[in-house]
Formats: C-alpha cells, sequence, structure tokens
C-alpha cells in the first residue's frame, strides 16, 4: 500500500508538485519526489499526471468482508406526513435501471404510520420487494429509530447496493446506517452507473462547491451505498400490471433505541412547493431591491406552477426565509427551468443551480456573471418583464 | 460543560482554480483555511461555554500544518487543541476519519457536547458528523440552526428540513452538526490571537488511540476515487437586449416551448 512515483515514466514536468495541496512534492534530479511525512494520499497528483501516468496508488485488495453473499438492490422510501416523496420514486425508477443491468431485484425499504396502502403501491412503481415498517413512531423521522431499522435490513437482507435521496432526512441518517455497517457511501451523486463486469456501483458526485466531479467507488465493502440528488434521475412511472411482494412488519409504539425527541414541526416556507423538489424555480438576488420586489418573482412563479428561490445577497437581507436559499450555504437545485431574476451570478450561488436543465437569466448588468452559464440572457430591467411575463403567462391560462 | 469541536483544514475554496491545460485543480498558493462551516460549531461552543461554563476543546485530524487550523480556533475562543495525525490515517475516506476522530475523542475524558460544521466545503459530504455519533453510540441531530435551550443533561435546538424547522430535543451527552444561519462567528480578537500563538497543541498518534489497524487510512476506507475530472461549464446561450415586449415574447416562448408549464 502507498504512493509510488515511476522513474522510467516521469518526466519531471512539475504538474504534480503545482497540484498538491500539502506540498508534499519536489522535483529532483528531474524526478518527482514525494515527502511521505506531508502526503495525505489524496490523489490529486495522479490525476495531474494522467498524461504520463507515472505515480499510481495501490490498496490492499482486502476488507475481509465476503462480498459474494450481497446481492439485490435496495431503495430507501421517504415519507413525511404520509406522503412518499418525489425522490423516492425516482430512486425506484434509478434502482429498477441499476437492478435490470445486473440482473438482480429491486427491495424497498419503507419506514412509515398506517401508510400500508402506499407500501403496497410501490410494487407498481418497479419494486419487485416492499419491506414495510409500520409504527406510530415512525410517522416523524428520527435518525436512532430510521437508522436501526435500515441497519436491521440491511445485516438481514444483504442488499449489494443501497440508495436514497439526498434529502435532509437522508443525508442526515444514512451516514449513520454506513458507520454501524461499514458499508462505502458516496454523498450528494448526480450519476450512477454499473460496472457490470465487476458489479460495482459507480458514483459521481460534485466536490468543490461544483468545480470538481469525483467518481467513487466501494470495491470490497458491502453494501455500496450512495445518496442521490433530487431531479437528476428519471422517476418511475406507475404500471398497474407490475406484481411483486410486500412484507409489513410491526413495531411496537415506543422504541428503546429512541433517545431524540421531537418537540415540534414548524413549517417556514412561503408557499407550499419543496424547491429542491420544484421543476421550476424563480429566484430573486441583490437586484430586487426589497422584501416587497419578491411579491413579483411569488406571482410569476404561481402562474408557472413554481417555487421562489434566492441568492444570499437576498436572504441576508431578510427579504426571504433561508430555507428559499439557493447556493453553496443554501439549496442545491437543478429543476428543469431556473429563472435568475437580479442575481449577479457569484460562484457559491452558481454551484447550487448550475446543474439545471435550463437557465433563463433577466439581469440589467450585461457583464454579469450568471450570463456565462445563462441558456438564455436578458439584458434588461426585472421591475418591467418580471410582471409582463407573469401576465402573458396569465392570459394564456386564463387566470 | 465539556465541549469537542470537530474541525477541518481546507483550501480556502472561492479560490480554486482550474488548470485549463491539464483540467486540474491548481492548489499551489491557496490559503489553507478552517472549514467556514466549522467556524460557525466553534462560535456556537464557545457561546454554550459562555453561558453554562466549561470547556471548549477543538479537534481535527490531518496532516501536521493542520495544527494552524487549531490555532485559528484558539484565537476566536477555544480553550484546547487537538491534533490527530499520523501517516497510518493518510487517505482516509469519511468511515475511517469518523472511526479515526471518535477514536482520538474517547481519548479526551468527559465529553457532554459534540458540535460540527454540517459539512466540509472541500469534500461537501456531510458525513463525518453522523459517523462520529454513530461511532461514539451517542445521540445526534443534524442541521442544527438554533440552540433553543441546553442545561447539563440535555439540548432543545432547532433542525433545519427543507420546509422549516423541526424542534427536537436531544439527552447529552450528543452531537449535534450545525448550518450557517445559528450564530455569526466572531473575529479572533489579538489577545485570542496572542493566545493561539503561545497555545500548546496536543498532538494524538495512531499509537496513543485503541483502534484496529486494519481500519485506519486508505486500507480502512470503504470508498475509492476512481477519478475525478472538471465538469463541463455550461457555457452562455443566447444574450438579447432591447424592447421589453420582444424580450418577453422571447421569454415566454423559450419556456412555453421547454414543455414546463403545465
Amino acid at each position: 500500500m502507498g504512493i509510488k512515483v515511476s522513474l522510467e515514466k516521469c518526466i519531471g514536468c512539475s504538474l504534480c508538485v503545482r497540484s498538491c495541496a500539502v506540498s508534499a512534492i519536489q522535483i529532483i534530479d528531474k524526478k518527482a519526489v514525494i515527502d511521505m511525512s506531508k502526503c495525505t494520499l489524496c490523489a490529486a497528483c495522479v490525476e495531474a499526471c494522467k498524461k504520463y501516468q507515472a505515480i499510481t496508488i495501490e490498496k490492499e485488495s482486502s476488507s475481509g468482508v465476503d462480498i459474494s453473499q450481497y446481492k439485490n438492490i435496495a431503495v430507501f422510501v421517504e415519507q413525511r406526513e404520509g406522503v412518499i416523496n418525489g425522490v423516492s420514486y425516482e430512486m425506484i425508477g434509478e434502482g429498477r435501471k441499476l437492478a435490470d443491468q445486473l440482473g438482480e431485484k429491486l427491495y424497498a425499504i419503507f419506514p412509515g404510520h398506517n401508510m400500508q396502502k402506499q407500501a403496497e403501491e410501490l410494487v407498481k412503481y418497479g419494486v419487485d420487494k416492499v419491506f414495510y415498517v409500520n409504527g406510530e413512531s415512525l410517522e416523524h423521522f428520527q435518525d436512532d429509530t430510521y437508522c436501526q431499522i435500515v441497519s436491521d435490513f440491511i445485516n438481514k437482507e444483504k442488499p449489494s447496493i443501497v440508495l436514497a435521496g439526498a434529502t435532509a432526512v437522508g443525508r442526515s441518517f444514512i451516514p449513520k446506517v454506513a458507520a454501524r455497517v461499514y458499508g462505502g457511501l458516496v454523498a450528494d451523486c448526480t450519476k450512477l452507473d454499473i460496472d457490470t463486469e465487476k458489479k460495482l456501483l459507480l458514483g459521481t458526485r460534485p466536490a468543490f462547491g461544483g468545480n470538481l466531479m469525483a467518481t467513487i467507488i466501494c470495491p470490497h465493502h458491502r453494501p455500496q451505498m450512495a445518496t442521490v440528488r433530487h431531479k437528476v434521475m428519471k422517476a418511475a412511472v406507475k404500471n398497474d400490471s407490475r406484481t411483486g411482494e410486500v412484507v409489513i412488519h410491526n413495531i411496537d409504539k415506543v422504541l428503546p433505541f429512541e433517545r431524540t425527541k421531537i418537540i415540534d414541526i414548524i413549517k417556514d416556507i412561503e408557499s407550499t412547493i419543496n424547491i429542491t423538489e420544484a421543476d421550476i424555480v424563480v429566484s430573486g438576488g441583490r437586484g430586487m431591491g426589497s422584501a416587497e420586489k419578491f411579491a413579483m418573482l411569488r406571482e410569476l412563479a404561481e402562474v408557472l406552477g413554481g417555487a421562489v428561490g434566492a441568492s444570499r445577497a437576498a436572504v441576508d437581507n431578510g427579504w426571504i426565509p433561508y430555507s428559499h436559499q439557493v447556493g453553496q450555504t443554501g439549496k442545491t437545485v437543478c429543476p428543469k427551468l431556473y429563472i435568475a431574476c437580479g442575481i449577479s451570478g457569484s460562484v457559491q450561488h452558481m454551484a447550487g443551480m448550475q446543474s439545471s436543465d435550463f437557465i433563463i437569466a433577466i439581469n440589467k448588468d450585461p457583464n454579469a456573471d450568471i450570463f456565462q452559464i445563462a441558456n438564455l440572457g436578458i439584458v434588461g430591467d426585472l421591475n418591467e418583464i418580471v410582471p409582463a411575463l407573469t401576465k402573458a403567462f396569465r392570459e394564456r391560462s386564463g387566470k | 460543560m465539556n465541549i469537542v469541536v470537530c474541525i477541518k483544514q481546507v483550501p480556502g475554496t472561492t479560490q480554486v482554480k482550474i488548470n485549463p491545460e491539464t483540467g486540474t485543480l491548481i492548489r499551489d498558493g491557496v490559503e489553507a483555511v478552517v472549514n467556514p462551516f466549522d467556524e460557525y460549531a466553534i462560535e456556537e461552543a464557545i457561546r454554550i461555554r459562555e453561558k453554562v461554563g466549561g470547556v471548549v476543546k477543538v479537534v481535527t485530524m490531518g496532516p501536521p500544518q493542520a495544527e494552524s487550523a487549531l490555532r485559528s480556533a484558539i484565537a476566536m475562543g477555544a480553550d484546547e487543541g487537538y491534533l490527530i495525525t499520523d501517516r497510518a490515517f493518510a487517505g482516509s475516506d469519511t468511515w475511517a476519519t469518523s472511526y479515526t476522530l471518535s477514536s482520538g475523542i474517547k481519548t479526551l475524558g468527559q465529553v457532554d457536547l459534540i458540535i460540527c460544521g454540517k459539512q466540509a466545503i472541500d469534500g461537501d459530504t456531510a458525513q463525518v458528523g453522523p459517523g462520529i455519533a454513530e461511532m461514539l453510540n451517542l445521540p445526534y441531530v443534524a442541521w442544527v440552526r438554533k440552540v433553543q435551550e441546553i442545561t447539563a443533561t440535555s439540548i432543545k435546538v432547532e433542525r433545519l428540513m427543507e420546509e422549516g424547522y423541526d424542534v427536537v430535543e436531544m439527552p447529552l451527552p450528543g452531537l449535534m452538526t450545525v448550518v450557517k444561519e445559528i450564530n455569526t462567528p466572531r473575529m479572533a480578537s489579538l489577545k485570542g490571537k496572542m493566545k493561539a500563538k503561545s497555545a500548546t497543541i496536543n498532538t494524538i498518534n495512531a499509537s496513543a488511540l485503541s483502534v484496529d489497524a486494519g481500519k485506519l487510512g486508505l486500507k480502512g476506507s470503504p470508498t475509492q476515487v476512481l477519478r475525478s475530472f472538471v465538469p463541463e461549464r455550461k457555457s452562455g446561450g443566447e444574450k438579447i437586449s432591447g424592447e421589453v415586449p420582444a424580450m418577453v415574447d422571447k421569454i415566454y416562448n423559450t419556456i412555453y416551448d421547454l414543455g414546463v408549464v403545465k
């Protein structure tokens, strides 16, 4: 195990030196020399040396886990207030695709309360076997209970792959599950693939605020786990002719391992549409100028059937609650259409919305950075354009 | 109250530039900073100490130079710094990092509350905080945007969710991860900076931990980076200006053609 420089391949170009975050590489006698007391094996130099392939990191290939025991794909199904969220159907759609590629079954693990009917419906979306866990204390999300249920399921059913939506819930408790079962977890994926030969899951995800993409594998541990962003996978389509199995497990009212307690659940969002699940997001930034002006965006979002987002500047000015903030310190969205109004386009904001399918930017500054990523850039006054656009759509829909 | 804050040293992300020729990140000359999300964790720990008394211990796992991140935290007002460092930790993924940090925290004696930033801005995984909670078998709440109440035995917090927040009560000892909404981190005072300069940083090596060596570093990490690449940048499309009605027509037709409006 360790990092090696091939003296034959290394030409002393020093690309690796510049790529090293911890200044561990020096060029001595026209060859790269790595200071092992500094190196963190981050592999940035391996990437920098792509052209010459002189630097390699080797790893012992054993974990003591018999990976052949693990088979099939499992999807965590998430509900809030008795409604299964959209990303769960996206996980089922993607899980079905991966299961077909591997010739394996698709499982769903679903904690809830009084949702037997919805659990049975999941079969029609493509799940082969639904494990529905029913209990009063499962109505609301709690890390301890959800972690216990999903970990027990993994230990018993031994799925090879486990997928969950990268929601506030999924990203809270799935890492606990991975820690417990010693699985390999890839956070916040935007793409999944299968190496069918090695039966490996390839999870691709953004890092450095979207500046770098990394494809991550889990070769010697099981399960291979991933949380996946909203709106990047196609949702499963219902087909009434599909059949499958539903296993229902009822649990006691109070679970002994439940340590935290929910006191209250407060809605702090202006509309009922969750911006991470919306197909259309209409966002406002510093250029809006005031809290009152956001009314224009709400009207446009309403007529389009979308949700209202905001840049950090707008949130920091107190024009709209933080739950609407899009960007590195807010939410990441990838809707079909993102309309950026009065948003200049900071790196941090763009990290949260640049994977949207189509971006329209309205800004009076023709040099605003947002135009660099907008599919359609409108240089003009949003105070005139936004209301006129709302009016045009209203007339069309007869509202 | 004994409060532990887990921090990470990261490159200041806004300065991260891509080399157009090689397509890799240019990291030289990039200043190493305390992960911004961890500053909220440090600040909250100091505020809790100011309210109920106690000690704030800052812990990081990293190469020797990560010591400067601990000094920055002490300059803000943390009391003690612990650097968990060893060649054996190199190449750790989030699982192995959680394992190492939780083993390090076990050497610190009584711990009542552990605070982590919600995620680091380089890896963006948000997996180490919950991993530590699991490995120390502690109750845990993620995405805390406000501490409503704290006593010696419990804490009541607001957990940020997509559509609002949950009020959650957690017994102590416990672990929480915090979001930026929770506070505004203070600037280090001159006195704090002086103190940080002369502070003793405690170093913890692998030999000081009761760990299974096979679960450390690259070898103990379930995940591996297969490859990394720079995403294709969206290039700007059409940019128009002119009369409002014409531009509105253009937007209307574009949206209509996308077929996204029901």
